[in-house]
């Protein structure tokens, strides 16, 4: 899809900072405040502004550190839809947090978050196993992350400039 | 043992230390301050250029380079000014790697002052540019612009202060604190009175890489001019490389010559992990440098707008990362302004009284600051400028 200068500035703006109103992003590209929501608006709508998430390091909090796998899933194509149809049957399940169509050795890579580890093991074992088109899983847990969608977790960001310079 | 003072020379005496240093002192012991008053970017060296650095130490290349720095860093400077400015100068004998671009500016004074020489320094500008001209034993001479005409350079004043003893014209574009940028026209017309008077032209260029205007037009790359301007500039803001203390100037090679001798008996080289660095930075940050620029225009158009809205009247500077908006219209005089908005607001600002006497009745906000330091700065100068009614 085609998009406007104006559009393309506002998707960049809303990518580093969702949290920017839109009166600021209307005086950050020109234009004025109700031009400026009518495009958010627009670009979601069009489902180029898929969702505004946070992202959190669960890690820190007690009770919520969790446990995330990535699994390499091999599976059988089917005539007419391709991979399309199992990769729908693999992310309706609330677990699945992504699904990729890789090239390579496998064909899905698919990230599941759960409490323990236990609970992994099931879906794999009782779900995703479970499914036709499944030929075999490789599951890896993540033991820790360190930069995720770009953002650094324990990134020291304080400004290191002296307060007033020529 | 006579008073300790008098073993002073006479011209380091003379010298006012910057008016900087007085907001710099009383906003460093406060807490909580949002400063508008720093003059480098907000962003931190790529880190593939810090990278090569480290590489660099870790294969021991602690040594010496060559006086003009390294060979490979001025080809690629040479090239990179070719590439982006239209300019052609010779690696081997018309480019000096410096430490940062105020030595360079330094060397470019001293190798073409004579005692009393005049230099014009078009205000407001940098605070180094008159002092590093008396260092060098001439004679600064202020020609103001002004901001009814946003800050562009006046001719007729030029002309005005033109003297048997001038000797060439100190001019910055894009301008620190004004943020103006001169069209090619602009250019033409400074470049026509330093021919008609036969004046050299020492250009700090140091911030073309922020040029938020449609062309950035070089002044050496103005007809005829090649020969009659030193070009000043580094890595420090266009790369966010400013403690790397790392700059170059760029002339004919009879400057060159006359600058190297300079630079060979006072700083032998520049540091040697630091040009590795900016090898690196000029082969592979040309995606890093457009994305900063453009961060900073998006900046400098919620600023500029936030500024005139609160009340005080700021023209769109077309270049650098300064807002220099106008306070006339509070009655407060700039250093005033800048030290009650400190103290009752927490929000730092440089007076423009500190750039030269025309800067008086303005304030330079870098916007050099993320996104959210900047509203909430407005929001302070908003309440500010309120109050005072």
């Amino acid at each position: 899809m085609k998009l406007s200068e104006k559009e393309t500035e506002i998707l960049e703006i809303l990518e580093e900072d969702s949290r920017l109103t839109a009166e600021t992003i209307s005086k950050m590209i020109g234009l004025s405040v109700e031009e400026t929501e009518k495009l958010i608006s627009g670009l979601e709508e069009k489902k180029i502004i898929v969702d505004y998430a946070t992202t959190i390091d669960w890690k820190k909090v007690d009770g919520h550190e969790g446990v995330t796998a990535m699994i390499d899933v091999k599976v059988a194509p089917k005539r007419g839809v391709g991979f399309d149809e199992i990769a729908e049957r693999i992310y309706r399940f609330n677990e699945v947090k992504s699904v990729y169509l890789m090239s390579g050795a496998y064909d899905l890579s698919v990230v599941i978050e759960g409490k323990t580890m236990t609970d992994i093991a099931r879906f794999v074992s009782e779900k995703l196993s479970a499914l036709d088109s499944v030929l075999s899983t490789t599951t890896h847990f993540i033991l820790k992350k360190y930069k995720h969608d770009g953002v650094i977790f324990d990134q020291d960001d304080k400004d290191k400039r002296i307060v007033v310079s020529p | 043992m006579k008073t300790i003072n008098t073993y002073l020379s006479k011209t380091v005496m003379d010298i006012k230390p910057s008016g900087i240093r007085k907001f710099f002192d009383l906003a460093a012991k406060m807490d909580g301050v949002i400063s508008l008053g720093v003059g480098e970017p907000d962003f931190v060296t790529p880190w593939n250029a810090r990278e090569a650095c480290i590489i660099s130490l870790e294969q021991g290349f602690t040594s010496y380079t060559a006086n003009a720095g390294l060979y490979e860093l001025r080809e690629k400077i040479s090239e990179y000014l070719y590439k982006q400015f239209d300019l052609q100068y010779d690696p081997g004998e018309e480019i000096i790697v410096t430490v940062g671009a105020s030595q360079a500016l330094d060397i470019a004074f001293r190798s073409i002052i004579n005692k009393d020489d005049e230099v014009l320094i078009i205000e407001p500008c940098f605070v180094s540019y008159a002092p590093l001209v008396t260092l060098a034993g001439g004679k600064p001479v202020s020609v103001s612009t002004f901001g009814e005409n946003e800050f562009k350079v006046d001719t007729n004043e030029l002309e005005r202060h033109i003297t048997s003893k001038t000797k060439a014209i100190m001019l910055c574009t894009p301008n620190n604190p004004t943020g103006t940028v001169l069209s090619k026209k602009e250019l033409e017309a400074v470049a026509d009175i330093a021919k008609r008077y036969d004046l050299l032209v020492v250009a700090d260029e140091i911030y073309a890489e922020l040029c938020y205007e449609k062309e950035y037009v070089s002044m050496p790359s103005i007809e005829g001019m090649k020969e009659r301007t030193i070009l000043i500039s580094g890595f420090s803001k266009g790369f966010a490389m400013t403690g790397w203390r790392l700059g170059y100037v760029a002339a004919d090679r009879t400057f060159a010559r006359a600058m190297l001798k300079i630079h060979q008996y006072s700083v032998m080289c520049a540091p040697t992990m630091a040009q590795y660095a900016a090898i690196e930075a000029l082969q592979n940050n040309r995606d890093d440098v457009e994305y900063m620029r453009k961060s900073y225009l998006r900046r400098r158009n919620f600023i500029v707008q936030s500024l005139n809205e609160a009340g005080l009247y700021c023209h769109i500077p077309g270049g650098a990362f300064y807002a220099f908006p106008s306070i006339k219209s509070t009655g407060l005089s700039s250093e005033e302004f800048a030290e009650k908005l400190l103290l009752q607001e927490k929000v730092a600002v440089v007076p423009g009284s500190v750039f030269g006497k025309s800067g008086e009745g303005y304030i330079r906000c870098s916007y050099a600051s993320s996104m959210e330091q900047l509203q909430e700065a407005m929001k302070r100068i908003h309440r500010f400028v309120e109050s005072l009614y």
